[in-house]
């Protein structure tokens, strides 16, 4: 097991350094740094000299060697729009993103299970058809769009009955070390529920679907014909035997876009200014920042790697079958 | 007397407690779509980073509401030669941190500015030396005579030398050197307001400075800065009552919030000008059909583009009214507008179709067009309408339009033969636009003179207006250089865009045509 997980890490830098060439080498199209760098009024020569002190007329070869030699000492170099160091400016937007997307990947399971399960066990009811058309919604409807009518509902119209939902930031935030976590204020809770909402709903309704399908599936399978033969209550058969072996997909999936919907809360961030890594990243493409575009994509890849490692080890945990199989080759050994 | 003195003084205070606990404090809450890049006066000539500077940092002089330039940290100044700006400086003016201000701090800051990794050397291109000339007086010696200095320099902050002594901070920040400033994050000026908490790119919060040298023109007792990228996110903050002012709204939008009750929307013609350039340099353009010859060098050509473009109507469709249409290099606002010279021509295609056919194009050629689009307010979009507004007089325009980074890149090394640039003098005079887009480039001269347009005449008048004292003869220099350049057509200005401030309608502020929001000058009732 311990070998496993090294290989894996020991993989995991394989691909981050994978990531970190072909950022390199699309670098050389993200524009011109120094032209936010500077004023309008620096002449050219002040211009080509910083372009050449900060080794941008360096092929890309040599631009990618010179980040993994700063890289592999924990150097990630300076921000060229924000002039802090960039792992300080990470770290500083990581826990926002983090807490984001797991509220967003704990309400997309919280919900999406149970609502699979039901539409799975009860196809014609027409609760299942309500949850089906929602869901359909949340797949079709663009993230920004999703954003902004909830800003709409919430923040600027003044609807009564509906609570009244801050439209941008991450309001008062506690800080715990280095960390900083939104959870323990009222205003922080209040912030995090549009964009979590607005990012899991995609994922939530990818669960339904497929616990659905999975569970329409499983049901018609001969255990738990058996197991209802048995006589077995029915909420150990859906929930003991049924559920149990929907999982593995399930969690595949869950896990794969766990990793999505780190990368891909740029357009939530965005849309509601939440100061995380994603809005950080836009606003680096924008600039060409190319120290913080390099360190934000080897990170996230390498986000990629853990995820996986971890849906890997959960399959161990859910699915006996693996065990066996495992327990049964190093018999043989 | 001193009796009566105390019980005054117990009353001011008991009015203090008063409003302090029946009157909330009062907040100013505001957003922009990005943040300041710094707290460092010296890091980058930006308009916004230098305008939200200016809450903490005051410079010698600064403007009035009028743009006029007034006293600040300097009482008067005076040229006891052509060569010697003579600065008598406030006294009795403290730092933030409780140190005197004083001529050490002027040679200071000067010094600073002109540092490797300033950004604001520009603003003091023409200064020699500073001297210290006693403890409250400066003298700044220029290379040349230099009328104008008064006018490069509202934005040079004075920054407290022993506070930058202390923390490091002696020299700008220089992301070449891979570190960090202490000044980026943190500020210590003589200013109205205070940096509070800086949290880059979340939330910038200043609070009133008791000690300030001049009266307040605000209530404020905060000021809340947050960045708002989206335009949709920015404009629901003001709705929903989240922020007090935004700025800007994007023309989309103006509608929308002017009929929201208690929500404005301030309009003013910008600084900035939008125009377009041709490459007229080239003995054959880089990106055309025409193969041999430049069509550009042809004034005839020009003048067809000149009237092909219709002003108007990019007014009317794509500004939705917010611009001031012109065919002149500066605008109303700047030093050296003159009005009677604002005429801009009506648009005619057959005119434009037949002076191409003059000038040998009777078929129109091909040109390709580089133009940001996020950079300038729908700068795509203006571009979109002159592509086809060209098209009617058959100029086919292949519409480049990339992110400021890569158009920037593109245009500012010359490899372009047709683009769209914006241009703000810093200095608020016509003389800054003439030396950076009129003149014959040549470094460090004409740096965004990208079409390479040349005219002995233009650029001798360049060098006289630098250095004439007497404003009547300016001002003729000025129109005679403007005149040759627009009846050359030697760029084609498009206009200037408007300023689009939304606002709630208990904010009380002063609009200035320079887009720099005056923090001390807000009232909140």
């Amino acid at each position: 097991m311990i070998a496993f997980v090294l290989r894996r890490l020991v993989q995991s830098v394989v691909v981050m350094l994978a990531v970190a060439f072909v950022a390199f080498s699309l670098f050389t199209y993200v524009g011109d740094p120094i032209v936010g760098m500077v004023g309008q009024d620096t002449s050219i020569e002040q211009r080509d000299k910083l372009r050449q002190d900060l080794g941008l007329n360096d092929p890309f070869p040599v631009q990618f060697a010179r980040f993994v030699g700063h890289a592999v000492q924990g150097d990630f170099g300076i921000s060229y729009r924000l002039g802090q160091p960039v792992g300080h400016v990470i770290l500083e937007r990581l826990p926002a993103t983090l807490e984001l997307s797991l509220t967003a990947a704990l309400l997309a399971l919280g919900i999406g299970v149970p609502m699979g399960v039901y539409t799975g066990l009860h196809r014609d009811s027409w609760l299942s058809r309500l949850f089906l058309t929602v869901s359909l919604i949340g797949v079709s409807l663009p993230t920004f769009l999703i954003g902004i009518l909830l800003i709409m509902v919430f923040s600027v119209w003044n609807l009564p009955f509906l609570p009244r939902l801050p439209s941008f930031g991450r309001g008062d935030v506690v800080a715990l070390g280095w960390w900083t976590t939104g959870f323990l204020t009222a205003s922080g809770l209040k912030a995090l529920i549009m964009p979590s909402v607005t990012l899991g709903l995609f994922q939530m309704t990818l669960i339904t679907r497929l616990v659905r399908s999975e569970m329409l599936e499983v049901m018609r399978t001969d255990y738990i014909k058996f197991a209802r033969a048995r006589g077995l209550p029915n909420r150990v058969v859906h929930f003991g035997h049924a559920l149990k072996n929907t999982l593995v997909p399930v969690i595949t999936i869950t896990g794969l876009q766990l990793g999505s919907v780190i990368a891909f809360a740029i357009i939530t961030e965005t849309v509601f200014q939440w100061p995380g890594m994603g809005l950080m990243f836009i606003q680096a493409v924008s600039f060409a920042d190319i120290p913080i575009m390099a360190a934000y994509l080897v990170l996230i890849a390498f986000f990629f790697v853990v995820i996986n490692l971890v849906v890997d080890l959960l399959y161990y945990v859910v699915d006996p079958r693996l065990r066996a199989d495992r327990a049964v080759a190093s018999g043989h050994a | 007397m001193m009796r009566m003195r105390g019980a005054l003084a117990g009353l001011v205070v008991a009015c203090g407690l008063v409003a302090a606990g029946g009157a909330p404090a009062k907040t100013f809450r505001y957003a922009t779509p990005a943040d300041m890049r710094s707290m460092d006066p010296m890091a980058l000539q930006e308009t916004f980073t230098l305008a939200t500077q200016g809450a903490v940092y005051e410079a010698l002089v600064r403007t009035n509401a009028k743009l006029e330039f007034e006293p600040s940290l300097a009482v008067s100044w005076s040229q006891p030669s052509p060569t010697v700006w003579r600065f008598k400086l406030r006294p009795g003016v403290k730092f933030q941190d409780g140190a005197p201000f004083t001529a050490d701090d002027v040679v200071f800051s000067f010094k600073r500015a002109a540092a490797e990794g300033s950004d604001v050397k520009p603003m003091i291109a023409t200064v020699e030396d500073v001297k210290k000339v006693d403890d409250l007086t400066v003298d700044v010696v220029t290379k040349a005579p230099d009328p104008i200095l008064i006018s490069e320099i509202p934005f040079l902050y004075m920054m407290s030398k022993a506070w930058c002594e202390k923390n490091g901070a002696v020299d700008p920040v220089d992301v070449r050197k891979g570190k960090e400033n202490f000044a980026t994050t943190h500020a210590n000026g003589t200013g109205p307001f205070i940096l509070k908490s800086r949290e880059v790119g979340v939330r910038t919060t200043f609070v009133v400075n008791p000690a300030w040298w001049d009266k307040p023109q605000h209530n404020l007792d905060e000021i809340v800065y947050t960045p708002i990228q989206n335009d949709s996110t920015r404009v629901a903050a003001l709705l929903s009552g989240e922020v007090d002012m935004i700025e800007p709204v994007p023309a989309q939008d103006i509608d929308r919030v002017e009929h929201t009750a208690h929500r404005k929307v301030l309009q003013a013609p910008e600084l900035r000008t939008i125009f377009l350039g041709m490459d007229q340099e080239r003995a054959e353009l880089t990106d055309s059909d025409v193969k041999g010859k430049n069509p550009f060098k042809d004034l005839r050509v020009r003048q067809a583009f000149q009237l092909a473009i219709d002003r108007e109507l990019i007014q009317r469709q794509i500004m939705r009214g917010a611009s001031h249409p012109t065919t002149l290099m500066v605008g109303p606002g700047i030093n050296g507008y003159n009005p009677a010279l604002d005429k801009p021509n009506k648009a005619d295609a057959a005119k434009a179709k037949q002076l191409l056919a003059e000038a040998g194009y009777p078929e129109g050629f091909s040109v390709g067009l580089d133009c940001p689009n996020d950079r300038y307010v729908n700068d795509e979009r203006i571009c979109q309408a002159v592509t086809s507004m060209l098209a009617k007089a058959g100029i086919k325009v292949k519409l480049n339009a990339q992110t400021r980074a890569q158009w920037f890149a593109k245009i500012l090394p010359r490899n372009t033969s047709f683009y769209l640039l914006g241009w703000t003098p810093a200095t608020y005079d016509a003389h800054n636009t003439l030396v950076s887009i009129m003149v014959t480039p040549h470094s460090p001269e004409g740096t965004f003179n990208l079409g390479g347009y040349s005219n002995k005449r233009v650029d001798e008048l360049t060098h006289l207006i630098q250095v004439e004292p007497d404003k009547a003869k300016r001002q003729a220099m000025i129109d005679e250089a403007f005149t040759i350049h627009r009846d050359e057509v030697g760029h084609i200005p498009l206009h200037q865009q408007a300023l689009a401030w939304g606002i709630q309608d208990n904010v009380e502020l002063v609009q200035l045509a320079d887009d720099v929001l005056k923090l001390h000058w807000i009232k909140i009732h």
